[in-house]
């Protein structure tokens, strides 16, 4: 039951990637690439979906299934056009069918009935054209019994033996056995049927007498191997259906001779029992080569259905002569019928895999391992540094080539945990499709860069900020066709959404050719909410960072696509919280980027090393601007108490580090200290007052939350080379709430 | 000296199953993606039954067959033909290729063996 889950898991992971792939080609159906590899492999994704589903007995999604490869079937076969029509219609169904598999997988409530048959009666209506559409039957039976009309020849049922391969049926209640007259064709043996595993089979049923008729089987040396030679007369005493007796013979119904009448019924014909076949062999005829010879290079394992000796006993098992008798097979299929040759014993020659899969535990474990070693590495260095050993001693030289491939081991085991934005990406289209719908636009969705790499965890995390971003561009970006059109616009607006790799940093970025941002309204509004003072001067800038703050949204009438009390402060914090920045451009009438800005990894983090208060604190460079030492001049106090410093011709909040911590209770003179100039996520700089830097360097992040809680303004910790834990600082709380929290009088937007 | 059989389908899932069907019925289980690596696994480890998709990117089951027939060494291994694909059409082309059965999804795992011991010699 366990290994049955397992496989159901692995189905639907399956079921993701063929969605996935369904999606990217019916994209290339949308932009004409209507070829037939493409088509096709829409039907192999939807066949594979269906055919997993059935075995698991997914009725529903086997049924949406279905009609949807029906369909796929029509095209493929050219019956139907793919037109711009269908291929809407395949990419919302292509949706529902995803809706179908999320709701097999119990992650989401059954699909709604009424959509998914709608789309049903869509895609019938193509498959069919028009017509109504019949009642589309499951005929996977097929295979089993096929009933034929009853015709005069059952009156001389054995009569045509021989003939063009027909079969008659007899009357089929049962009877206390069967007479089979069974007369393979040379077809018969070319597709690897033998007629001593039929016989094997029909022994299974019941008690067998088997009789052979060798009538036209020609002397060994102009003997054709694969030549029906041989009719079999076999008397089965059992009391079963006829159904039993022909499914022995199902797959081979069409290239053999075939009449089963009841027992003591019709007269049989009676093939006197030739003599075991044997040959009239000379001494001199060599067997084994003639029966090579004839089987053509057939390889000496596989039997040749050659001459074979007649076993009249109940032993239901005559076999051809070359092969070893099989001896009569319990249940379970017996493992020791035949010697497997040596050559077929598989030799692992692997058809080169190009990817393996891991389970992410080991992975992560081997992250953490060699965030370790990284420590250990850093620990050794600083021993030997402070052994006072020359840096040209052995030691010191094989230190440094361990640190090295230290960092390469590190940027290695990385790059396992690396993923191409693609998953995500991949799940925009439809989305994008949902919203368009939903508001009545008209959107094309540009996607640039789906390759680009980063860290597992940080791809699954972009999702949400970028669904809400699309949504976002789409419904408040893009302008009506009708607004758009008057504006001297294409009345499909365009979206974009690109990665690409900046500077160690993944960068996301999405735009749309709106409308751009109001910044009247965006600055009413925030007037309104009370967000900012009236009288506040703000650049363009500001105004549009202003739809980050908490509380904010644009839409005049919430829409229930974008307005789900959800605003772009999330979306900021959510990036915030993989390390992330996100910014703004816009430009009224020509639209809006979003830039996203991420680490590659959330494990490693460059840092500056510094001191505040005897405490050894990290913070991350790419927050940091500039530092400098505080003259005198430069510095002022607002109100007295707090100090700003001159900065570049403004005045920028110094934060001493030390005291915001807690790690001492009185101010240290910021002149005799260093201030670090920071930007937060937001573009809020501000100065940090440390004691000292120290230098600067790579750190492994170590969780405090896991095993302590989150602490405000320590984002993380990490363990330097003498082993002692140093807090990595989070500025952005450092530098927006922390202050805050004090009690100061702050400035909304400080700048 | 356990079986050898030699199972080829695209989907994953249903290699799985195939290969749980088949390992609990005692049989050893090679694997290829579609009918090109079918063609290669066959040649390189050999089989005494082979299980077939239809439906593969690359090679299909056709083609598979077809190419397993050509081969000297593997004109008389049994081959099984597994698809949800029933019509007499598919059946009579796959027949044509040389396939000795056929066996429709989805399929219980006796069924499936069932159909494996009754060609394999």
């Amino acid at each position: 039951m366990d290994a049955f889950e397992a496989i159901k898991a692995t189905f639907f992971q399956e079921c993701d990637e063929l969605l996935a792939d369904l999606e990217s080609k019916l994209m290339l159906l949308e932009q004409g690439q209507t070829d037939l590899e493409t088509i096709n492999a829409v039907f192999r994704a939807v066949h594979s979906v269906k055919g997993g589903a059935g075995a698991f007995g997914l009725e529903a999604l086997v049924r949406f299934a279905h009609v949807f490869e029906t369909l796929m079937d029509e095209l493929r076969g050219g019956r139907k056009p793919c037109d711009t029509v269908t291929i809407k219609t395949l990419l919302r169904a292509s949706d529902v069918l995803a809706d179908h598999i999320q709701a097999a997988q119990g992650l989401a409530p059954p699909v709604d009935e009424e959509r998914s048959a709608g789309l049903v009666h869509e895609l019938e209506l193509l498959t069919h054209g028009g017509e109504a559409p019949p009642v589309v039957e499951e005929d996977e039976d097929d295979f089993g019994f096929t009933p034929m009309a009853f015709d005069a020849a059952l009156d001389e049922p054995l009569a045509d033996l021989g003939g063009s391969g027909e079969i008659e049926v007899a009357a089929s209640e049962a009877q206390t056995g069967w007479r089979v007259l069974f007369k393979p064709h040379s077809r018969m043996y070319g597709s690897a049927n033998e007629a001593g595993l039929l016989l094997r089979e029909l022994g299974r049923v019941g008690p067998t007498t088997v009789s052979v008729d060798a009538e036209n089987l020609p002397t060994l040396d102009i003997l054709v191997a694969e030549e029906g030679y041989l009719t079999w007369t076999i008397d089965l005493t059992a009391e079963v259906d006829e159904k039993v007796v022909r499914e022995v013979f199902d797959f081979v119904e069409a290239d053999c001779d075939l009449t089963v009448s009841p027992l003591g019924g019709a007269p049989a014909l009676e093939f006197e029992e030739e003599p075991p076949a044997v040959l009239p062999a000379s001494d001199d005829l060599d067997v084994a080569a003639l029966l090579a010879k004839a089987a053509g290079a057939a390889p000496p394992e596989a039997p040749a259905p050659a001459p074979a000796p007649v076993a009249a006993a109940p032993e239901p098992a005559p076999a051809p002569a070359p092969a070893p008798v099989p001896p009569p097979v319990a249940a379970a299929p017996a493992p020791t019928t035949a010697p497997v040759p040596p050559a077929q014993v598989a030799a692992p020659v692997a058809p080169a895999p190009v990817t393996i899969r891991v389970d992410l535990d080991r992975v992560d474990r081997l992250i953490n391992v060699v965030g370790e070693l990284v420590i250990q590495q850093a620990m050794l260095s600083q021993r030997v540094l402070e052994s006072g050993l020359a840096r040209s001693s052995g030691i010191a030289l094989g230190l440094e080539d361990l640190e090295l491939l230290t960092r390469e081991i590190q940027d290695s085991v990385m790059a396992i945990r690396a993923q191409p934005v693609k998953s995500v990406f991949q799940r925009m289209p439809r989305l994008v499709r949902e919203v368009a719908d939903m508001v009545s636009k008209q959107v094309r969705l540009v996607t640039a860069g789906e390759d680009t790499e980063v860290d597992k965890t940080v791809v699954e995390r972009l999702a949400e900020p970028i669904t809400h971003m699309l949504r976002n561009a789409i419904d408040h970006g893009l302008e009506t066709p009708e607004d758009r059109v008057a504006a001297g616009k294409p009345a499909e607006g365009t979206v974009r959404l690109a990665a690409l790799h900046r500077s160690g940093r993944i960068v996301i970025e999405i735009s749309d050719d709106g409308r751009g941002i109001n910044r009247e309204r965006v600055k009413k509004i925030a007037i309104d909410k009370g967000l900012i003072a009236p009288e506040a001067a703000l650049t363009d800038e500001q105004i549009d960072n202003l739809i980050f703050l908490p509380g904010f949204s644009t839409a005049a009438v919430v829409s229930d696509i974008s307005g789900r009390g959800v605003g772009m402060d999330v979306v900021k914090r959510s990036i915030q919280a993989l390390g992330g920045r996100i910014s703004i451009s816009s430009v009224p009438g020509k639209g809006s980027t979003f830039t996203l800005s991420l680490p590659l990894t959330l494990a490693v983090l460059d840092g500056m090393v510094v001191s505040a208060a005897d405490q050894i604190l990290i913070a991350p460079l790419p927050a940091i601007v500039e530092s400098l030492t505080p003259q005198e001049s430069d510095l002022h106090y607002v109100g007295g108490v707090d100090p700003v410093i001159r900065f570049r011709e403004r005045f920028l909040p110094l934060i001493d580090v030390a005291m915001t911590m807690g790690f001492r209770d009185t101010p240290v003179v910021p002149n005799e200290g260093v201030a670090v100039v920071v930007e937060t996520e937001g573009g809020q700089q501000a100065a940090l007052l440390f004691d000292a830097i120290q230098g600067q360097r790579q750190v492994v992040i170590k969780s405090l939350e896991t095993n302590y809680q989150q602490v405000e303004g320590v984002a993380a910790a990490t363990i330097l080379g003498d082993g002692r834990v140093a807090l990595i600082l989070d500025v952005d709380v450092l530098v927006t709430d922390m202050r805050r929290k004090s009690g100061r009088p702050d400035f909304k937007l400080a700048s | 000296m356990k079986k050898t059989v030699l199972t080829v389908d695209d989907s994953r899932t249903m290699r799985d199953m195939l290969l749980m069907a088949l390992e609990d019925a005692g049989y050893h289980v090679i694997q290829a993606v579609d009918g090109i690596d079918g063609l290669e696994t066959l040649a390189a480890n050999g089989a005494d039954v082979v299980i077939t998709d239809i439906n593969m990117p690359r090679m299909d089951g056709f083609g598979f067959i077809e190419g397993m027939r050509a081969d000297p060494n593997h004109r008389t291994t049994p081959c099984l033909v597994l698809t949800t694909e029933s019509d007499a059409e598919k059946k009579a082309r796959a027949r044509a290729a040389g396939a000795t059965g056929w066996i429709v999804k989805p399929f219980d795992p006796a069924k499936l063996v069932d159909a494996v011991r009754r060609v394999a010699a």
